[in-house]
């Protein structure tokens, strides 16, 4: 049984790719409607970790996996305890939704099975990372889910400023992934430990090692920058080029709180330390306060609720760090109702965009006549964002509150700062939620009404959700919340709050920030007419910043190539020879390892023939007045080699060479004839001078080598085993066959496949046609 | 380079340079020869022919594409090893059995076609590599 559930987890996690694979056809064969088909994956792996809820909430931790590289000690393994689930089930569950509201927003687009492939791969690798046990397949999950989003984010590639965000977005969190990578090792190196479930069981000897603060910084360079967190929040709302159900999907639910399921992950091994509580409080509050400042500045409805985004997240890593049982409560509970109203919010975004053609808040109105299905879920999620009952986000704003007025300290800094924060993220849900549906009805590029099923779907539901988990707050705490937080607490946390509003200082704090939240809304256009004359008037932020560092960077790239690759084939043979001189020359010398003169061999007549003949042809070689009769020459002292290893006991090699010496003349020879060179050399002096003599070196050198090898004495054991075993177990009697085909095989075999994939790049090499102004070389035809 | 001699001799050149190269290939587990050696005979072979007869006939006499000769070489490579997976042995052993044709008994093996694999990969490559350098863009 647990061998099944345990393949059937494997299945899980890898379900995503299958479908992945079967998306393209499957889209070519149902269309839009290959949707239903595909949002099963994710529906399976929702329902397959939804059965583990109840083994979870009761304190277990779900393990398995599978020897991924044993000869490393590296594991496919997966650890699953109240965090890592409440992620997976989120994941899973939007992302049945995302998917099938892709089917209907994408409807038509050319390219709709690529996105369905792209997303649904992103999404294995996001189920993936939340689940990984090893460091090395959280790493690799990490970096697939920077890569995927890559793609998405740039999936309208004819759009310049899609590739833009795209890189951007893999520069920035593919740069944090390595920084989290070399965390881990340090974390690994410091504690001997390579996986989750072993670090959560160590204690304190993380914190107590030299190590720490260093690991500490690496890892939050990989939470900080996939997480947004200021200064490193700009490529998030760039990334909003992404198409809707990307945006929804990546950018509110899942990757970017990645970084916060890393800090939460750790936190139970990092926190609780002055670092931990400093860092982390700070960067995060900066976050949020930039966030929603810049929030208020925009009227792309997408572009407001990505700033919020950010500013959530920065709400997340603060009360992350705070690290106290009840602070720890509030960001779990605030993360979950974050994934719902965030993720419903941007599919009604999309959902107006796609109905009336336009996403300016200031060119839309009077939409809820024509699409009531959108406005009320719009107006669920928007409560649940502004933090008003009876919606699972007024039970994480009450928890905030309650956190932060027990919490030590800077506590009163950080109230006004999440006061101003939440206050100005009412402000944008309410805008998103009213602005387009009230007032009078406006002309839009396209005629609105309610979108088909498949779009309203999604936020729908997920508004619903987040009313069901308020209501129900006993069952979504008893499953959901609390075996989150013990999990992040690293103790065992009961979550109590209800919808049932106490007096007290939180239920004063909420009401002050819905007078301001309200206060604000009423001045919105005020509001953003200052804040965009205030960054005006600063006119430079890091996402002018990324730009420049890109821009050096190339320039950089291009100053070092122009020195390390100058494009001068003789600058590159030069240096390879001089390199491989030095390689035969220098150890020899170094280690005192010269050969000792040996005695001069007897030859026979013929012998002396086959040198002298050796000899003439380099002779030819040094004087030929055109390049065709050296390379025949270099061809005439091969074929004398080839005759010495005739003579001396190696037909199979003196054959090959024989016709190697053909094919290298006959292939020189047509070349030579094709590069339209000049048909004789005209180097100056100096030049002769400095190739003759690393050609010398060379020669030299290989001879000192091959003396050398013949004196020292010869370990027969290899040949003693091929001759011993060649006929024995391979039938053969021909030894060097035997080794190619039988005992290497494995070598031939990717040897012949390089042969093969360096004739197709000859052969594409050949083929490419310069155009006639871009060689001069090309010029005469 | 194409007199009338060498024109009229390179046809038959060629064919016995490829015949030879099929005998070497196949003589090649116990004397000496092998799919590689053999594959370059077959090159230089077609390469003569080439420089003799110009490179459309070449082409014509092969009837596939060069490449597609070496591709085959490496499928059937690859392709050898597994049988030895339908035995339960590991990739690429070599598996042996005697075949009785006209009364006589003929030694067949997966290493004897994996070496016709190596051999097609490299008259492939090297002849495709040797067509395209002869290849004049005509203007």
């Amino acid at each position: 049984m647990a061998d099944g559930l345990q393949s059937l987890t494997f299945l899980a996690l890898i379900l995503p790719f299958l479908a992945a694979v079967v998306a393209p056809w499957l889209t070519k064969a149902l269309k839009h409607n290959a949707a239903w088909v595909l949002a099963l994956a994710p529906a399976f792996m929702f329902v397959h970790f939804l059965g583990y809820a109840g083994a979870v909430a009761d304190g277990a931790t779900i393990t398995g996996g599978y020897a991924w590289i044993p000869s490393l000690g590296v594991d496919f393994s997966w650890y699953l305890d109240g965090l890592s689930l409440v992620f997976a089930l989120l994941i899973s569950g939007i992302g049945t939704l995302i998917v099938l509201y892709s089917g209907g927003y994408l409807k038509g687009n050319e390219y709709q099975g690529r996105f369905f492939s792209f997303i649904l791969m992103f999404m294995g690798a996001m189920q993936g990372l939340v689940v990984s046990d090893s460091f090395l397949m959280l790493f690799v999950f990490w970096e697939l889910t920077s890569i995927t989003s890559f793609l998405l984010i740039g999936f309208d590639h004819a759009r310049d400023a899609s590739r833009r965000a795209a890189l951007q977005a893999l520069v920035v969190t593919g740069l944090g992934g390595l920084s989290m990578l070399a965390g881990l090792i340090v974390i690994q190196f410091a504690t001997g430990v390579g996986s989750m479930s072993e670090l959560l069981a160590l204690g304190d000897l993380l914190r107590q090692s030299p190590f720490y603060l260093l690991a500490l910084i690496l890892i939050l360079g990989g939470a900080f920058t996939k997480s947004a967190q200021f200064p490193f929040h700009f490529w998030l709302p760039n990334a909003m080029e992404a198409p809707t159900p990307v945006s929804a999907y990546l950018h509110s639910a899942t990757m970017v709180k990645a970084g916060v399921y890393l800090l939460m992950r750790l936190n139970p091994a990092l926190g609780d330390t002055a670092w931990w509580e400093t860092i982390l409080p700070v960067f995060g509050g900066t976050t949020l306060l930039v966030g929603t400042l810049l929030a208020i500045r925009q009227t792309d409805l997408k572009l407001m609720l990505a700033y919020t985004t950010v500013a959530s997240l920065g709400l997340l890593v603060m009360l992350t760090g705070f690290g106290s049982e009840i602070a720890v409560e509030a960001a779990v509970l605030y993360l979950i109702a974050h994934s719902m109203f965030k993720g419903a919010l941007f599919m009604v975004a999309g959902l107006i965009d796609h109905e009336s053609g336009t996403r300016d808040v200031t060119r839309l109105g009077g939409l809820r006549g024509a699409m009531p299905i959108t406005f009320a879920a719009a107006m669920m999620a928007a409560i649940s964002m502004g933090g008003l009952p009876p919606f699972f986000g007024f039970l994480a704003k009450e928890e905030i509150y309650a956190a932060l007025n027990f919490a030590g300290g800077w506590n009163s800094v950080f109230t006004l700062v999440a006061i101003a924060g939440n206050a100005l993220m009412f402000v944008i849900g309410f805008a998103v939620a009213i602005k387009p549906f009230f007032g009078e009805l406006r002309e839009t590029p396209k005629h609105p009404h309610e979108g088909p099923v498949l779009l309203w779907l999604g936020p729908l539901t997920l508004a619903v959700v987040g009313l069901a988990t308020a209501v129900f707050s006993g069952l979504s705490h008893q499953y959901l919340s609390s075996p989150m937080a013990s999990a992040v607490a690293g103790t065992p946390v009961e979550v109590y709050i209800s919808i049932v509003p106490h007096v007290g200082l939180p239920l004063i704090l909420s009401v002050v920030t819905v007078l301001l939240g309200v206060a604000i809304y009423v001045f919105l256009d005020g509001a953003r007419a200052t804040m965009a004359g205030i960054l005006r008037a600063i006119g430079w932020g890091p996402d002018r910043g990324f730009d420049q560092f890109m821009r050096g960077l190339v320039r950089f790239s291009a100053g070092v190539t122009n020195i390390v690759q100058n494009g001068r084939l003789e600058v590159y043979m030069t240096v390879t020879f001089i390199m491989i001189a030095l390689a035969l020359w220098v150890p020899m010398i170094g280690f005192g390892e010269l050969p000792t003169w040996p005695e001069f061999p007897d030859l026979a007549f013929y012998e002396w023939t086959i040198i002298l003949i050796a000899v003439i042809g380099l002779g030819a070689v040094a004087y030929a007045a055109d390049r065709l009769t050296a390379i025949v020459s270099l061809g005439i002292q091969g074929f004398a080699v080839a005759l010495l290893f005739m003579l001396f006991g190696a037909p199979d090699l003196s054959f090959t060479q024989f016709m190697v010496e053909t094919l290298s003349v006959v292939i020189l020879a047509l070349a030579m004839t094709r590069l339209r060179l000049h048909p004789s050399d005209h180097r100056p002096t100096p030049e002769k001078l400095l190739d003759v003599t690393v050609a010398g070196a060379c020669g030299a050198g290989f001879a000192m080598l091959l003396l050398k090898v013949t004196q020292i004495p010869f370990d027969a054991t290899l040949s003693e085993f091929f001759n011993t075993y060649s006929y024995v177990v391979a039938h053969g009697r021909n030894v060097v066959n035997v080794i190619i085909v039988d005992f290497r095989g494995l070598d031939t075999l990717g040897e012949i496949a390089v042969v093969m994939i360096a004739g197709l790049a000859i052969l594409a090499l050949i083929r490419i046609r310069v155009p006639r102004s871009g060689l001069p070389a090309e010029r005469e035809g | 380079m194409r007199t009338v001699i060498f024109r009229t001799t390179a046809p038959y050149l060629t064919s016995l340079m490829v015949l030879f190269s099929v005998f070497v290939l196949l003589r090649g587990h116990n004397e000496p020869g092998g799919g590689f050696i053999g594959g370059l005979i077959a090159a230089s072979a077609f390469a003569i022919y080439g420089i003799a007869c110009g490179v459309a006939p070449v082409r014509r006499a092969l009837y596939f594409h060069p490449m597609g000769l070496a591709g085959f070489g490496l499928f059937l490579s690859a392709l050898s090893g597994f049988v030895s997976i339908l035995q339960g042995v590991p990739f690429l052993t070599g598996i042996w059995t005697a075949v009785h044709l006209l009364g006589l008994s003929v030694d067949l093996s997966t290493v004897l076609f994996f070496d016709i694999g190596v051999y097609f990969v490299v008259v492939g490559s090297i002849t495709s590599i040797a067509l395209a350098l002869e290849e004049r863009e005509r203007d």
